[in-house]
């Protein structure tokens, strides 16, 4: 409770400052007819997207896949199935219901549910299971599964590149629905999820991620985009949530940054749900009745929205002063920079606005919401058709330069991020070698193992031989301990491993 | 203490004649886990194949390193070795680098507050200097940005090592077996006949070896490599736990290094009668961060407890358990902490607390743990052996090594 009370003394205090210096005069309605197509929208996001584009091509691509087919009935176990998987496997679960935690820590793998007449695989947590499915792999799918009752995520992924996660049905699944981190490139596309205690999509420390077709509700947050760039938020439908959409950055993560976010073309309805947040999560303190909320997340795009019926406000630029409740972190920018508002379709918002929102509305002399509140005022925003809406604070809100963001169907990059390779010292053997082997053995003195140069003297023209032995090492020398064995590097590792040593001069 | 000192100086004296013996050469070889490449030291990694989102060296299993330190020479290395062993650089020749943080304990001593000279008992516990060669910001608060930033307070300050900058370098420039290693390690420095030892030079040399204190052998490491059997399933059951969103013990104690070296408010408890500690509050002057430590990687955690800044906890399991307990419940009364919000009631139960002990000492390793000199430049002995030996009589055990 002291904690909200801060919080509204922080925006209370903003809004006083503000009012000082500004007076809130309203402007007549300026009629223009353009005379010159304005530019077109560019962003160093869509930069990266475009160079890496020879054609046409709007998240075509799927992740990859061999032909390996494992089929999971009701009764068996889908990490059973993940564990005897290679990489380009496909998973085809049938309808039925699993009680478990699946993880991923594979490249290359498709979970894909089947669904018949209407009834999915359940993955079912009954309260007691942490996460439905746990992936670390590049190129991961998850898609047609219907996923409830678990206490902390529906799906979350821990890094892993390349990632598709689409038409799963998710339903109180605890913390969040869907949680991709630290990954780059990937669509979160056409599902269904409600119930959540903090987002039912969270975007977190990503790149190059699209959030499409979704339909988020009854949770406290819808989609939330955090300290991410390359972010595009598109045609979903947030409705019955405390606060619909979000672009923030939370202080005190490793990665600090969130930029270039296009929130456009989604219906943003209704965010009037008591937040039912877990106290102390940066979350709870989202006034109910909130369209959409940006904090200190910069070049932020918000396009052809429909925004109704949001209780406290559209929606809400502000900084830090949101999150009073977390420590403060001096190496992160608070300021929502170059906050960029295009037409935008806003109605009823603002009805019967939170305490906290009410208190500094109080400040205005005003009762209700507005469709768009400033807490900072920033100088270097622009909107179009300001006259349009009842906004606070977007004064010193200039003109756009550009219309739509038509030039970005997507953020995704045309082709997946390809592994890391060709850089200078990536030689898979000089590594191994290095990195593991270089514990035991020297090149000219002893160590735990013999000298490298006795092991060239005796394997010469033969790395398998090495390589085969250090997978299943005996005992041959009385003066030296017994090898480890090294069969946790895979055959290629090791042989590759072998013939570095053999090459090895000094 | 006091009976100690006999003991010390009959062994001193036997140091002394021993350093008389042929002088010490430093090694040319660069230590494990680094490649000689045009004269300086490199490492290498598997872990190097792997990318990294924004070159954060955070993610999940086959997640890139964050940036790290090398590109010194095999002799600064060895030179280094050798300063981090030697009691020589504390005021009276009692404490040496190696006393609060012994390659045996985790490269750190077992203490939940470590002792520095005179006895002194220091408000916090050594940190594990594995893998500090990746790391960005230094001490529990966080107030150094480098290593040899960092050194500098032990070095000199007066609990500590309880010496200055010129009796350190008075110290060494007196001891010509120092002399003739440093011309060793910094040839370039040292052409003409009557070159001093610098300051900057010592630093560069514990730095140089400090960054070879590299754990990134473990079994984890193989799991995360692809071998899936180098863990066995309690262990993995505790690898989902400590990921999973419900602990969340993976937001922090990132992969690849176990830490996403930021400073996090949690609100552990003092050990019993020692005020509040404020932490990075001081240093950042910034009273949200009360409270505030730097998250600590984890790997080798198994061997440097007790855990915490200051100790409160002798196990794994008890470190663990505070997770579970509640936001801000073991916070005193009267103190307003601005608690993480990963701090929260994740009801984890008595078997999840387990696997995740379990888990945790699946990243132990210490294959490239360093060897200790025979003998060192000023002829006195390794302290932290000496200590570590009497302590451990004291508490009746022997040792028959």
């Amino acid at each position: 409770m002291n904690k909200i009370v801060a919080v509204v003394g922080a925006l209370a205090l903003l809004g006083g400052g503000y009012y000082l210096g500004n007076a809130n005069q309203p402007e007549p309605t300026v009629i223009k007819v353009p005379t010159a197509p304005k530019a077109e929208f560019t962003s160093s996001g869509a930069d990266e997207v475009s160079a890496a584009s020879g054609k046409v091509s709007v998240r075509a691509w799927e992740t990859p896949t061999s032909g390996e087919v494992i089929i999971v009935k009701d009764g068996e176990s889908i990490q059973d199935a993940v564990k005897a998987a290679q990489p380009g496997a496909v998973i085809k679960v049938m309808p039925g219901t699993y009680k478990e935690t699946v993880y991923v820590d594979k490249d290359n793998i498709t979970l894909s549910g089947v669904i018949e007449r209407g009834a999915y695989p359940v993955m079912d947590g009954e309260g007691v299971r942490n996460d439905a499915v746990l992936y670390s792999g590049n190129g991961f799918t998850v898609e047609n599964l219907y996923i409830t009752k678990y206490k902390g995520n529906a799906i979350m992924g821990q890094a892993g590149n390349n990632y598709i996660i689409r038409n799963n049905i998710i339903v109180d699944t605890g913390v969040y629905g869907i949680f991709p981190q630290l990954g780059k490139n990937g669509i979160v596309a056409h599902n269904v999820i409600s119930g959540i205690e903090d987002a039912a999509i969270y975007v977190g420390m990503s790149d190059n991620v699209d959030v499409v077709y979704n339909q988020v509700f009854d949770s406290v947050a819808g989609i939330e985009i955090e300290n991410s760039r390359s972010a595009l938020v598109e045609g979903n439908f947030v409705y019955n949530n405390t606060g619909g959409i979000l672009a923030f950055i939370t202080p005190g993560l490793p990665i600090k940054t969130c930029s270039d976010v296009i929130i456009r073309n989604n219906f943003v309805v209704d965010n009037n749900h008591e937040n039912f947040a877990i106290p102390g999560s940066l979350v709870s303190n989202i006034p109910q009745g909130t369209g959409m909320l940006i904090m200190a997340c910069d070049d932020v795009v918000v396009e052809q929205n429909i925004i109704t019926g949001n209780e406290s406000m559209g929606m809400l630029f502000t900084d830090f002063s949101l999150a009073g409740n977390a420590a403060t972190d001096p190496d992160a920018d608070p300021r929502p920079n170059r906050p960029k508002i295009l037409n935008n379709i806003m109605r009823d918002n603002g009805k019967n606005p939170a305490p906290m929102v009410r208190a500094v509305l109080a400040t205005q002399m005003l009762t209700r919401g507005p469709d768009v509140i400033d807490t900072v005022g920033m100088d270097d925003g622009c909107i179009l058709n300001p006259e349009r809406y009842r906004t606070f604070g977007l004064e010193k809100y200039g003109d756009c330069e550009f219309e739509n963001t038509k030039t970005v169907l997507t953020y995704t990059l045309p082709e997946p991020v390809p592994p890391r390779v060709n850089e200078t010292n990536m030689d898979k053997g000089k590594l191994a070698y290095y990195g593991v082997c270089a514990g035991c053995h020297a090149y000219g003195s002893r160590m735990i193992g013999p000298p490298t140069q006795i092991i060239q003297a005796l394997y010469m023209d033969n790395p398998e031989g090495i390589a085969a032995y250090a997978a299943a090492p005996v005992r041959k020398r009385d003066d030296y301990p017994e090898m480890p064995p090294q069969g946790h590097l895979d055959d290629e590792t090791r042989l590759a491993a072998a013939k570095f040593m053999l090459g090895l001069t000094r | 203490m006091k009976r100690l000192l006999p003991m010390l100086f009959a062994s001193l004296a036997s140091a002394v004649a021993l350093a008389q013996a042929e002088p010490i050469v430093l090694n040319a070889d660069c230590p494990p886990g680094f490649e000689l490449s045009t004269g300086q030291c490199e490492l290498r990694s598997l872990y190097q194949l792997y990318p990294s989102l924004q070159d954060a060296g955070v993610g999940g299993l086959k997640t890139g390193l964050p940036g790290w330190r090398d590109g010194f020479t095999p002799q600064q290395t060895d030179l280094g070795r050798y300063l981090f062993f030697d009691p020589v650089l504390s005021r009276d020749g009692t404490v040496s680098c190696a006393t609060c943080h012994a390659p045996d304990r985790g490269f750190s001593d077992g203490l939940g507050r470590s002792v520095g000279i005179n006895g002194s008992v220091l408000p916090r516990s050594a940190p594990s200097l594995w893998n500090v060669a990746f790391l960005n910001s230094f001490f529990w608060d966080g107030r150094a940005d480098s290593l040899e930033e960092q050194m500098v307070g032990p070095l000199f300050d007066k609990h500590e090592m309880g010496s200055d900058p010129q009796l350190l370098l008075d110290t060494l420039n007196g001891i010509p077996a120092y002399r003739q290693l440093f011309a060793q390690a910094f040839p370039a420095d040292f052409k003409s006949g009557d070159a001093e030892i610098r300051l900057d030079q010592v630093y560069a040399a514990i730095t140089a070896f400090q960054v070879t204190l590299v754990s990134l052998n473990s079994r984890y490491d193989q799991y995360a490599h692809g071998y899936a059997d180098a863990l066995t399933e309690p262990e993995i059951e505790g690898l989902n736990i400590f990921r999973s969103f419900v602990a969340r013990c993976a937001e922090c104690h990132t992969p690849p290094l176990f830490t996403n070296q930021q400073v996090a408010v949690l609100g552990t408890p003092e050990p019993e009668g020692m005020p509040f500690d404020p932490g990075a509050q001081i240093p950042m002057n910034e009273p949200s961060q009360r409270g505030g430590f730097k998250v600590p990687s984890l790997r080798n955690i198994e061997l440097t407890a007790p855990y915490m800044h200051s100790g409160r906890f002798a196990t794994l399991r008890e470190a663990v358990s505070f997770y579970t307990g509640g936001r801000g419940h073991a916070v005193p009364e009267g103190e307003e902490l601005k608690i993480h919000w990963h701090i929260w009631e994740p009801n984890l139960t008595e078997d999840e607390l387990d696997r995740l002990v379990d888990f945790l000492k699946t990243l132990t390793d210490e294959s490239f743990k360093p060897e200790q000199p025979r003998r060192l430049p000023s002829g006195l002995q390794p302290m932290h052996q000496v200590i570590a030996y009497i302590g451990e009589n004291d508490n009746g055990e022997e040792d028959h090594e």
